[in-house]
């Protein structure tokens, strides 16, 4: 009995001190810009009544309205100020990250069909350089990669952050021939005496049955690119190109950090939609980075 | 007597069916493999190829030898610098991360409604975009009004300025990277779950003691998962940029100035890029080396099941 309580004891700590970080991120953004620099703990304002400068409680519906207004005028603040464009900046960060998970979940889904259906020499040798390729050090390629995208005119553009997708990416490759490996070959066979072609057998049947993992893949994918900061830092060089991750960066630094609750503002902006995607998919997604350390 | 060349004839066109599968299993993967050529191998070559230059981007490369290498090896103290930063900075930082992620894992392995829950928080901040959480970060280590001195001077400790004082930042970012064992700890969580509880049993049977269970059984089972997360933090931490790129700047006065900052810097600031690729490729060499010495020494102990 008294494990139990210890043991949840211990699992309310870890996940407090886990949200801690994104709760004090956004309860920041709520401060309106007079009291955001504050050295107390509290997670919420302290709001004081015009009438009487007497603390509202809350219990108030005058305190929540106060609130509501504070975040409304702070977001509002950020995606229309002049220092930083935060709609392009948004459009841009879509744009991207949707090109980039629609590419490399139909180019892997390809890929993997085969290095995992199809029998041929050299397949498993050339899939050991895939796995290979996960090693290499992203430093490596920064300045010859940005030389290759140099030659192809796609400095300044948002084409370098998307097109590479197009071509697979070795960890998405590799948890897709996982998922595929585990569809019972006699499928293919029976498909193939009903005079189904290969690239039948990957559309009617492989894919709709791998819909898991191609979700998976396509949702790293997203996150990974809305994430991505180097990627833009070293590609793009003007702001109307600029993505969240990039132009987040850029608005903080230009601002210097004074008005922490609009920085913060600005930060919950950049985060919230990943976090819708980890709300509607949490599962597959922590199933699907779990399993790229099983196994082989 | 017939036989002979109906056999050859039998080889040759097996040879040809051969051909043909491994042409089209080639058009297959075509896709990976045009972008391993343009994407990958290209780049790294000519990086290669580059460190061997006096490159700026704005005139062709001219071939200086070994020139680069032999001037960070023997002039380069920033080189020295950020070398050693970072080595720090992976030292500090992987064996604290893989601590914290098999406690928590050993804590949320059991399939109860509240460690599901748990799970997914530690797990969230792994997606959270390194930018965002680089300033969210800065705002949490804030000297006069973060958390952390709130949160400090509420107990009576001192307050120290995280990011602004050289003795502080490489701690700062050390403290940062332990918020993001989310995935490693989802992986021991998955390795945990493989262990066939029938160990456990037999050995309970057998009377040995919790603490023992866990050094011979635990241990050696969840080892490929340990083996797996040690190697993708080396090679993460060995080339940490983002973050501290946001925070500090490298500051301050070198504090936190990283390997790979560096390599940017001479890259993109400096339009260095042939002295960039020998950094560069010291690195990449760098990161194998201490990973082929970390498999050689732990190779024995690691224990896979057949």
């Amino acid at each position: 009995m008294r494990l139990t309580a210890l043991r949840g004891l211990l699992l309310s700590l870890v996940a407090a001190a886990f949200c801690l970080p994104l709760v004090w991120m956004l309860a920041t953004s709520l401060r309106p810009t007079e009291t955001a620099l504050q050295r107390s703990l509290a997670i919420l304002p302290t709001i004081r009544s015009d009438a009487d400068s007497g603390e509202l409680s809350w219990f108030e519906a005058r305190y929540w309205l106060t609130v509501a207004a504070t975040l409304r005028d702070n977001f509002a603040a950020v995606w229309t100020s002049p220092l930083a464009d935060f709609p392009i900046y948004f459009k841009n960060s879509l744009y991207v990250s949707l090109l980039s998970a629609i590419g490399m979940t139909l180019s892997s889904a390809i890929v993997a069909f085969g290095f995992s259906r199809l029998r041929w020499r050299g397949r498993d040798g050339l899939f050991r350089v895939l796995l290979a390729t996960m090693m290499i050090p992203f430093a490596v390629l920064m300045a010859p990669t940005y030389l290759v995208f140099k030659q192809l005119g796609w400095i300044g553009t948002l084409v370098p952050l998307w097109a590479p997708c197009w071509f697979g990416g070795a960890f998405s490759i590799f948890l897709v021939r996982q998922f595929y490996m585990t569809i019972p070959r006699e499928l293919d066979e029976a498909a193939m005496l009903d005079g189904c072609s290969n690239w039948g057998i990957l559309w009617r049947m492989i894919i709709p049955l791998s819909r898991p993992v191609l979700t998976v893949v396509a949702l790293l994918q997203f996150v990974h690119s809305w994430n991505d900061f180097v990627g833009p830092l070293i590609f793009l060089n003007h702001e109307e190109t600029y993505t969240l991750a990039l132009g987040l960066a850029m608005f903080q630094s230009s601002h210097g950090g004074t008005p922490w609750n609009l920085v913060m503002a600005a930060d919950v902006i950049v985060i919230l939609p990943v976090i819708v995607v980890f709300m509607l998919a949490q599962r597959a997604l922590i199933e699907g980075v779990a399993s790229g350390g099983l196994k082989e | 007597m017939t036989d002979a060349p109906r056999s050859a004839n039998a080889a040759r066109r097996a040879r040809a069916v051969e051909r043909a599968a491994t042409l089209r299993g080639l058009l297959w993967i075509g896709p990976w493999l045009v972008g391993f050529a343009v994407f990958l191998l290209y780049p790294i070559v000519m990086s290669l190829i580059y460190s061997f230059t006096d490159y700026s981007i704005l005139e062709p490369p001219v071939y200086v030898g070994l020139e680069n290498y032999r001037d960070i090896m023997t002039k380069d103290a920033t080189f020295g610098r950020a070398l050693r930063n970072t080595l720090v900075y992976a030292a500090a930082s992987i064996p604290l991360c893989t601590l914290l992620s098999i406690a928590l894992a050993l804590l949320l392995e059991r399939d109860t409604r509240g460690a599901r829950a748990v799970r997914a928080v530690v797990f969230l901040p792994t997606l959270v975009p390194v930018s965002a959480a680089a300033i969210g970060w800065m705002w949490l280590l804030n000297g006069d009004f973060g958390l952390f001195n709130a949160a400090l001077s509420a107990i009576g400790l001192p307050r120290p300025d995280w990011l602004g004082n050289p003795r502080w930042a490489m701690t700062s970012l050390v403290i940062m990277s332990l918020w993001t064992v989310g995935g490693a700890t989802v992986i021991y969580v998955a390795a945990l779950r493989d262990v066939p509880t029938t160990l456990y049993e037999a050995a309970a049977i057998d009377g040995i003691t919790r603490l023992g269970r866990a050094w011979h059984i635990t241990l050696p089972l969840i080892s490929p998962a340990i083996l797996f997360n040690t190697v993708i933090a080396l090679i993460g931490s060995l080339q940490v940029f983002a973050a501290p790129y946001v925070m500090t700047r490298g500051g301050p006065d070198f504090a936190t100035y990283f390997y790979t900052m560096y390599v940017y810097a001479n890259a993109f600031t400096y339009a260095r890029m042939g002295y960039a690729s020998a950094l560069a490729w010291i690195q990449f060499l760098l990161i194998l080396m201490i990973t082929a010495a970390f498999f050689a020494s732990v190779r024995r102990r690691v224990h896979y099941r057949v």
